[in-house]
């Protein structure tokens, strides 16, 4: 009686000990969680997703705040990307990517106000006071902002043209009906 | 050295403990949805089945027989495993955080994994030496990954496949299960006693 | 010659009957010829002349634009119409700035540089030049710029240069005949660029479907040593360059590898005969042999077309159409694509035109996959089409480039051969645009990453000197700790909109403020 007593006490308190020490020895730092989440984003602190910046909007993320789907830019690819390494299942299926847009600036209304030179987040409008601002089309990445603060309307937003170096092929789509076994009767295509 | 080599391969494909045993299947059916998972869980158990295994022998040989405390081998064992999943847990959150996320609650539940305490009562039961029950041990262990990491493999591409929506996920799973049970039941032609 | 062997391949059928024994003739000078800027692999090409301009024949019309581009050149003498879009040759359907000129009938050369008398003293870089000059690009079909090629020569070894006379589609014969008829042009290109290049060693490689071709060519490089021909078995796709550098000298080309880093470059034999004529007489690249067949048309033709031809005007010159095009495809049948209108213009790279009938193209219901593994056997490359035809089914694009279709060459061997018509190259050709658009992306984006963190920079800058401006006439003795103080509050904010547009504007005293790094008078100031 004693023995069994005696023997299960020392084994848990063995065991425990053992399991402590592992614990305090194998310590793990503290889960680089939100550094990774912010690489995985664009970076380019539009502010679409409603947090200030990609900083916040990966410490939303990391604390489980934010629906993966939050970075309209990003679109599909990021948030799939996001989803892995917060290690969430998200069903992206129905998710539609954001057509990508830039801003674009009419030259014939625009008063040279600077507003939007303040708005843009990549530096993607040059202009100087009172003359005429234009947009750097490479660096802009389409989260109108400049188009809010503007007084006059210049600024719209304008989907990016599908240029020869751009175009790729869509899906095919299999055609339906019978299908004839055509063995012995093969033709080129 | 022969007796060694017929161990192994009774203990990994003849009795293999999934497909002809029929323990563990709920890590089986659970974890087996993605390849790296499974290799992971596999690794895992391994390593824990293997550990424990020594401990569950020494316990029986050297208090529970010479004592006759034989009542109390199902909780020193489980005792002994769960301490060992506690052990893995820390160490594959420290090795790979990744690995540590994707097996999520199958982790902890390899405690309740009737295959590690079922090898400890069967290397048990069958009286081994201490080499003989490691190497039992290692070996059904190596089946049980094998069978995983299989499964996985046949579950990725019925994934992709146009399963009749009646049959498709668990269903499926189990259906191809029990085919794959069959199969290896083709490796009880090997006489091993 | 000992040739290796290679994996997988289809034996098609392969219809060049209809126009292998009809010598190349010569197209009339259409009215009016529309050559786009971009005939080429790279940067489009600007042009150097206005509507309304009167030129010559040979007369360089738009200048090339970087390393990678070609320069475009007027096939006949005559008036510059217009540059406007025009619909291209592409299965976008995408029209491009187009140089329409109008011809004068008189097709009058204008001055060329002078030819180069012995090409075999002449330096590598030299004939790069000339060919370069002269506008010439793969004329095989890739329409890469032939003279980025010679280059190599900067960074690789080449022994051997291999030409390639395989012509492995189906119904085109154009390299055939230019093979049989300028087998002498073509013998002295190729020694032109192998000296270019420093190769060693020459082959030209023909299928063995061309016995009269094999024939003139062996009689055109019997004097030189360094040649040699070499038959190579009739199999699609043997033209393909990693599979033919792989049949002659054995060697495999890593993937996303280029044939030159195992020593090896290879170049059509239109291509050959166009530097012949470029680097001898200094002639540019004005016009190509096209091969004109199908069922749907009258007659088929091998016809030397002058480039910017309309593709109308080909079907029109033979024949027209006597029966139903099911499609109209600029290449071949295997890897051309469908042609968005007739209109279209016959380019630099254009090996082909198909008027093709509903039964030639034999477009068939799909059935579903029963895994019967041809497609396996018939990729030339190794991959899995089935496989990977089914991951992109499931949109899993980044599994299919785990399993390598980025390697797929777009032969179309898997989709001929696949006895349930599953559209197999397709899903490759829409998964590897998407991993494209995918890259570019992800380029973008890290692009637009230090663009913001430079902007977050100039606006730390400019509130620093800011403060520092303010400290220093408000009160000069300050402490060091205010600006200091005021520097870590603009940091904090940097992320926010600045404090004080008119400080901003009354900080930079009339420079233009950009999104550059501006360098200020307040900037040079230096703290309290």
């Amino acid at each position: 009686m004693m023995l069994a007593i005696g023997s299960l006490t020392a084994l848990g308190v063995s065991l425990g000990a053992v399991l402590g020490a592992a614990s305090r020895y194998l310590a793990v730092e503290v889960d680089p969680l939100e550094s990774d989440l912010l690489d995985l984003l664009p970076g380019s602190q539009c502010g679409q997703c409603g947090f200030v910046g990609c900083g916040q909007a990966a410490a939303a993320l990391a604390k489980g705040e934010a629906p993966v789907t939050l970075c309209g830019p990003g679109g599909k690819a990021v948030a799939e990307k996001l989803a892995r390494r917060l290690g969430i299942h998200a069903d992206l299926s129905k998710h539609q990517d954001q057509e990508p847009q830039v801003a674009i600036i009419n030259e014939d209304l625009c008063i040279g106000c600077l507003r939007c030179f303040q708005e843009c987040t990549t530096d993607a409008i040059v202009g100087a006071p009172k003359q005429l601002h234009t947009v750097i089309t490479e660096h802009c990445h389409g989260c109108g902002k400049c188009t809010k603060t503007c007084p006059t309307g210049a600024v719209t937003m304008c989907p990016v043209p599908t240029t020869l170096n751009t175009w790729h092929w869509h899906k095919p789509v299999p055609k339906k009906g019978r299908h004839r076994a055509t063995i012995g009767r093969r033709a080129v295509g | 050295m022969q007796d060694m080599v017929l161990l192994i391969v009774s203990a990994a494909l003849v009795n293999n403990v999934v497909l002809a045993r029929f323990l563990g299947l709920c890590s089986f059916m659970g974890v087996t949805t993605k390849v790296e998972t499974a290799v992971g869980m596999g690794m895992a158990t391994t390593f824990v089945i293997t550990v424990s295994s020594m401990g569950d022998w020494a316990i029986e040989t050297f208090l529970l027989e010479p004592h006759e405390l034989g009542y109390l081998r199902t909780v020193t064992f489980i005792l002994v495993i769960a301490a060992a999943v506690q052990f893995t847990e820390m160490l594959v959150r420290k090795v790979s955080p990744t690995m540590f996320r994707l097996l999520g609650i199958y982790l902890p539940l390899i405690t309740t994994n009737c295959a590690v305490l079922g090898i400890a009562l069967l290397l048990v039961e069958g009286k081994l030496s201490f080499i003989q029950s490691v190497v039992f041990a290692f070996a059904s262990s190596l089946g049980y990954s094998l069978v995983m990491v299989l499964f996985a493999g046949l579950r990725q591409r019925l994934a992709l496949a146009e399963v009749p929506t009646l049959i498709a996920g668990p269903p499926i799973g189990f259906i191809t299960a029990g085919l794959l049970a069959l199969a290896f039941m083709g490796f009880s032609g090997i006489s091993t006693h | 010659m000992r040739l290796f062997s290679v994996r997988g391949g289809v034996h098609l059928d392969y219809r060049k009957d209809r126009t292998r024994n009809l010598g190349i003739v010569p197209l009339p000078m259409p009215a009016l010829l529309y050559l786009p800027l971009t005939q080429h692999v790279g940067a489009a090409a600007e042009p150097v002349v206005v509507a309304g301009q009167v030129v010559r024949k040979g007369e360089v019309l738009a200048t090339a634009q970087g390393a990678v581009s070609a320069p475009v050149h007027a096939p006949t003498s005559g008036r510059i119409k217009e540059i406007t879009g025009h619909v291209s040759p592409h299965p976008s359907g995408l029209s491009q700035s187009t140089i329409v000129l109008e011809s004068d009938g008189a097709d009058a050369w204008g001055a060329l540089p002078a030819g180069i008398e012995d090409p075999f003293a002449a330096t590598g870089q030299e004939i790069a030049r000339r060919v370069a000059e002269a506008g010439v690009v793969g004329l095989g079909g890739a329409a890469f710029p032939a003279a980025v090629k010679l280059n190599l020569r900067a960074g690789h070894t080449v022994d051997t240069l291999l030409i390639n006379g395989a012509e492995c589609e189906p119904y085109l014969t154009c390299d055939d005949r230019v093979m049989r008829e300028y087998a002498g042009e073509v013998v002295d290109g190729a020694r032109i660029m192998a000296h270019a290049l420093g190769a060693a060693r020459i082959v030209i490689a023909v299928e063995k479907n061309k016995p009269e071709a094999i024939k003139a060519i062996a009689n055109a490089a019997r004097p030189f040593a360094t040649m040699a021909v070499a038959e190579v078995p009739v199999r699609y796709p043997m033209g393909s360059a990693h599979h033919l550098v792989k049949v002659i000298t054995g060697r495999e080309t890593p993937a996303h590898g280029r044939t030159a880093s195992v020593g090896v470059l290879v170049h059509n034999v239109g291509t050959a005969r166009a530097i012949h004529h470029a680097v001898r007489f200094g002639r540019p690249l004005i016009s190509r042999v096209v091969t004109v067949s199908g069922g749907a048309l009258k007659s088929g033709h091998n016809i030397e077309v002058p480039l910017g031809t309309l593709v109308r005007e080909l079907i029109d010159f033979c024949g027209g159409m006597v029966a139903h095009a099911d499609q109209v495809i600029s290449g071949g049948p295997m890897m051309g694509h469908p042609l968005p209108s007739l209109e279209a213009p016959v380019v630099k790279g254009t090996c082909g035109i198909l008027a093709l009938t509903a039964d030639e193209t034999n477009v068939q219901p799909t059935g579903p996959c029963i895994r019967c593994g041809s497609c396996v056997e018939a990729c030339p490359s190794g991959l899995v089409p089935l496989q990977l035809a089914t991951l992109i089914q499931h949109e899993d694009i980044d599994g299919a480039a785990k399993l390598g279709v980025e390697d797929c060459i777009s032969c179309g061997s898997c989709s001929y051969i696949c006895p349930s018509h599953i559209p197999l190259m397709h899903y490759f050709d829409y998964a590897n645009g998407r991993l494209r658009v995918l890259d570019r992306k992800r380029k973008h984006q890290e692009k637009l990453k230090t663009l913001a963190e430079a902007r977050r920079q100039r606006l730390e800058r400019q509130a620093a000197a800011r403060a520092a401006a303010k400290a220093k006439s408000a009160r000069p003795a300050a402490p060091p700790t205010a600006s200091a103080q005021a520097q870590t509050q603009t940091q904090a904010q940097a992320q926010s909109k600045p404090v004080g547009n008119s400080a901003a504007a009354a900080s930079v005293t009339g420079a233009p403020v950009t999104g550059l790094p501006v360098t200020t008078a307040t900037e040079t100031g230096a703290g309290p």
